[in-house]
């Protein structure tokens, strides 16, 4: 299997902090891959660095073969690359389809056509009964699909997702864990960062540890959870 | 001589800049604080113009005295206009602050025509012409009173903001509005005072502006153009900025005129203006956003 | 993006009762200068051209989200140009607006890149706009080749000419209403257009956008640039009905404030917003005018601009969408639609 996205030893700063120290990670096409870590390890850092939001200090990201550090993020997203905000960002005063359809018209050949996508999309994520609401009228847990379903019907190769899932419900949580799986199954590779545990294990297949900006496991949901370092520092407090 | 020449144009556009700077402080403040552009920063300059103007005319009193009691009814003024007019558009978006404004500026723009006319009217103080000779370097009187005029009252507001709690207390709602409120200040009224202090600034200076140039209703938006590119020159919301952008224009200003063409003048501040946007779009003395 | 087959989906989507009434609206007006005398075309003649340069102006900012505070710039470049090209040298405005469009795009470009390659944005962005109408308006002053600050006239012609834009009131009433539907329907076009949506986005949320493919930078300079040129041909049509331009008065800020006020009050980002909005305000100062003069017995300059700034206090007090948003729910117009 290839690699599709490969991060070699990137570091941010800001100002005194470093908020991710020389992390190094290769997500293979076609699997779920999770981050974990606690609050301000440098999830979210990494994720902007990934997708072009921000420029490394140090590093390099490699996406499908091709260099991808210091591309802007629109760039990025035409080459496959599609990411969620933790803080959601829906377009406040557009209808929940124009939404999706934004996201939808960059590979579709006409309006039309962007659409129909956008309507599948929409469905498969549930909002299709909302599709003529604004997207500012939503609750919290369909703003997070709608993050979803707009980054994904630009029809991307790895779909970043930060944290769709917290601030979910349990039955709500199931329902996006399967829908992930469904959208994995599809073909599209996902990188995760997720902080509720039991959707974590569930999905992905390889789980990556950050601390503090530093990597300090890497391995399969059993591996880590094992991990004394994790157990140490991380999971330690949660009951598993 | 030459360099005698440029000496001149330099004191000149010192001792100008520093009105200018006045006034654009009282826009930064308002900016800093409340983030409101007060487009109708210069309809209210020329209206403090009117004022020095009556009252020196009618009852011979000196801009350089009016200017305190002009001041002082212009902060009552800023005070209420935050309370009733301007507060309920604190959260609005900027355009409607802006149409709220410009409304509010036509309205004043107009009034002073309605009662003055549209000629220029000239203060014509008794010492307008007089002046000093430091070597070959020629100071006018009026302009160094003027100067140092707005050089105080820009002092007394570093100060207020500096060393009183009130002044603190704004500061803290300009750096951080939820912990402001969050702590227990009246953000409402503190609006209120920053508005009137803002409003104070320019009224103030817009008396001293009828001692250097004829008042006329037309030239107000031209003065609301000034001050804001003097504020995004020195920086949004920094005081010195403001002070400092005053400055730069005046020099700026006086040079282009003297070296180019009196018509060059605003030509000019622009020519700095794109310069600022484009080297350092926060300002000289701004903080990136 | 053919604006033909959008007209043909508007028509096919919109609900029956309200292209009824646009259509009796439409055909009022087709027949309307029967009954107008002189002063009423002019004064119809300003609506369709306020509105024309609203629905220009509302591309750049209800679309884009991009304050712009110095559209005269375009009006006057447009205008220049096309008066220049006459005078001088007997082309056509026909012709003359394809050099007053590339002239605008181009100046619009300038402005465009300074400002969005910089991440310049709201205030500051808008101030930017300003100061390039200002540079222009002391240009065009001290550019004697023009007329300088003394002014610039197009000879009046007996000899009617429609091409030519010569004629009477008649002549500039349909003129300025076929742009109004034109730009009507060309901005009805683009807002259903990749690029339509894609300004939205950036209106809505720059960094999202870009997260979604979209590029930015490009979407705002596609804005400003068609904008400009829309505005250009507005231009143009206005200086042959004033027959003279003065700089001071043509980059003025006061027209540009003047020019923006119709899409904000009718309601910014909708189609029919600009219109409603020239509807309402250029009727509103052209009453107030008339009724000082009635009231007071002489013009006294200024009184009616007092009442027009109090009356936008009022609307941007009451209706902050605008008009058309407050209308539509009147009229029972669902939301999502125009
Ligand atoms: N733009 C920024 N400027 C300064 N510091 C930042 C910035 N973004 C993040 N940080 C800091 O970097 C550290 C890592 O933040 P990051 O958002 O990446 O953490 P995270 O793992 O996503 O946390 P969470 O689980 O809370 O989302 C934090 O200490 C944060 O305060
Ligand atoms: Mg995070």
């Amino acid at each position: 299997m290839t690699p599709l996205l490969d991060v070699r030893g990137v570091t941010k700063r800001f100002r005194g902090l470093t908020a991710v120290d020389t992390v190094s990670l290769t997500v293979t096409e076609g699997e779920i891959f999770a981050v974990i870590g606690p609050n301000g390890a440098g999830k979210t850092t990494l994720f902007n660095m990934i997708a072009g939001a921000m420029t490394p200090d140090a590093g390099t990201v490699t996406f499908a073969g091709t260099r991808a550090d210091g591309l802007p993020p629109h760039e990025l997203c035409r080459r496959g690359l599609a990411r969620t905000f933790q803080i959601v960002r829906p377009f406040p005063e557009l209808t929940v389809l124009e939404n999706a359809t934004i996201g939808a018209m960059m590979r579709a050949p006409d309006m039309e056509a962007a659409r129909t996508k956008a309507g599948e999309v929409l469905r498969q994520l549930d909002l299709w009964d909302r599709r003529e609401a604004k997207a500012k009228s939503l609750t919290l847990p369909d703003r997070k699909r709608l993050e979803c379903a707009r980054a994904l019907a630009t029809g991307p190769r790895l779909l970043l997702l930060d944290e769709v899932m917290a601030g979910l419900r349990p039955t709500e949580v199931d329902r996006i864990v399967a829908i992930l799986r469904e959208i994995n199954r599809s073909g599209v590779t996902i990188l995760l960062i997720e902080h509720v545990m039991r959707a974590t294990m569930a999905l992905a297949g390889r789980i990556h540890v950050l601390h503090h900006g530093a990597t300090i496991a890497e391995g399969t949901p059993e591996e880590v959870t094992r991990h004394p370092k994790v157990l140490e520092s991380y999971l330690g407090a949660e009951a598993l | 001589m030459l360099w005698s020449l440029y000496a001149n144009v330099l004191v000149q556009g010192v001792l100008t800049g520093l009105v200018y700077g006045l006034m654009a402080l009282g826009l930064s403040v308002i900016f800093g604080v409340v983030r409101v552009v007060n487009f109708a920063h210069g309809e209210f300059a020329v209206v403090g113009m009117y004022a020095a103007f009556v009252l020196f005319r009618s009852f011979g009193i000196d801009p350089f005295l009016s200017m305190l009691p002009i001041a002082a009814a212009f902060f009552v003024i800023g005070y209420g206009l935050q309370r009733t007019l301007i507060n309920p558009f604190v959260s609005r978006p900027e355009h409607e602050q802006f149409i709220l404004l410009v409304g509010l500026a036509i309205i004043m723009v107009n009034g002073t025509l309605m009662i003055f006319g549209p000629d220029a009217r000239s203060a014509n103080l008794p010492y307008s012409f007089d002046s000093w000779e430091i070597g070959a370097i020629i100071v006018d009187k009026v302009r160094v009173y003027a100067a140092i005029a707005a050089l105080a009252v820009a002092a007394l507001l570093f100060a207020f903001f500096r060393f009183t709690a009130t002044g603190v207390a704004i500061r803290a709602c300009a750096d951080n509005l939820v912990g402001a409120a969050v702590v227990g200040l009246d953000v409402k009224k503190l609006y209120a005072l920053t508005f009137g202090l803002g409003l104070a600034c320019v009224g103030a200076a817009g008396a001293l502006m009828v001692t250097l140039t004829d008042a006329t209703p037309m030239i107000a938006p031209a003065f609301t153009l000034l001050a804001f590119t003097i504020v995004i020159i020195g920086g949004m919301g920094s005081m010195t900025g403001a002070i400092v952008g005053g400055l730069l224009i005046g020099i700026a200003e006086a040079l282009a005129s003297v070296l180019i063409a009196p018509s060059m003048k605003t030509m000019a501040s622009f020519g700095l203006l794109v310069l600022v946007l484009a080297l350092r779009p926060q300002g000289l003395l701004g903080r990136r956003a | 993006m053919n604006p033909f087959a959008t007209l043909a989906r508007l028509v096919d989507e919109a609900p029956r009762r309200a292209l009824l009434l646009l259509a009796a609206f439409l055909a009022v007006l087709l027949v309307a200068p029967v009954v107008l005398d002189r002063y009423l075309l002019s004064v119809f003649f300003l609506i369709f051209w306020f509105a024309t340069v609203g629905q220009a102006w509302n591309i750049m900012m209800g679309f884009c989200g991009q304050l712009s505070l110095g559209h005269a710039l375009y009006v006057g470049l447009g205008g220049y140009i096309g008066a220049l090209l006459w005078v001088k040298f007997g082309i056509s405005p026909a012709i003359a607006i394809v050099p007053a469009i590339l002239v605008a795009m181009a100046f619009g470009a300038v402005i465009g890149w300074l400002g969005f390659r910089f991440g310049i944005e709201g205030v500051y962005f808008a101030l930017l706009t300003i100061a390039f109408a200002e540079v222009a308006r002391i240009g065009f002053d001290n550019w004697s080749f023009v007329g300088g600050a003394a002014g610039f006239f197009i000879p009046v012609s007996a000899a009617a000419s429609p091409v030519n834009l010569r004629g009477g009131p008649m002549l500039f009433y349909y003129v300025a209403l076929a742009m109004m539907i034109i730009a009507f329907i060309l901005c009805a076009a683009l807002r259903r257009s990749r690029l339509g949506h894609a300004w939205l986005a950036v209106r809505e949320d720059a960094e999202a956008a870009r997260a979604l493919g979209i590029d930015v930078f490009r979407a705002k300079m596609a804005a400003v640039v068609i904008s400009a040129a829309m505005t250009a041909v507005a231009g143009v049509v206005y200086a042959f009905y004033q027959n003279n331009l003065f700089p001071s008065q043509t980059f003025d800020i006061a027209r540009s404030i003047e020019m923006i006020l119709a899409p904000i009050i009718g309601g910014l980002g909708t189609l029919f917003g600009p219109i409603l909005g020239a509807f309402i305000l250029t009727p509103l100062g052209q009453t107030l005018i008339a009724l000082v003069e009635k009231i007071a017995g002489r013009a006294i300059p200024g009184v009616n601009l007092v009442f027009y700034g109090a009356a936008l206090m009022v609307i941007i007090w009451f209706t902050p969408n605008g008009v058309w948003p407050w209308l539509k729910k009147k009229l029972g117009i669902p939301e999502g639609r125009e």
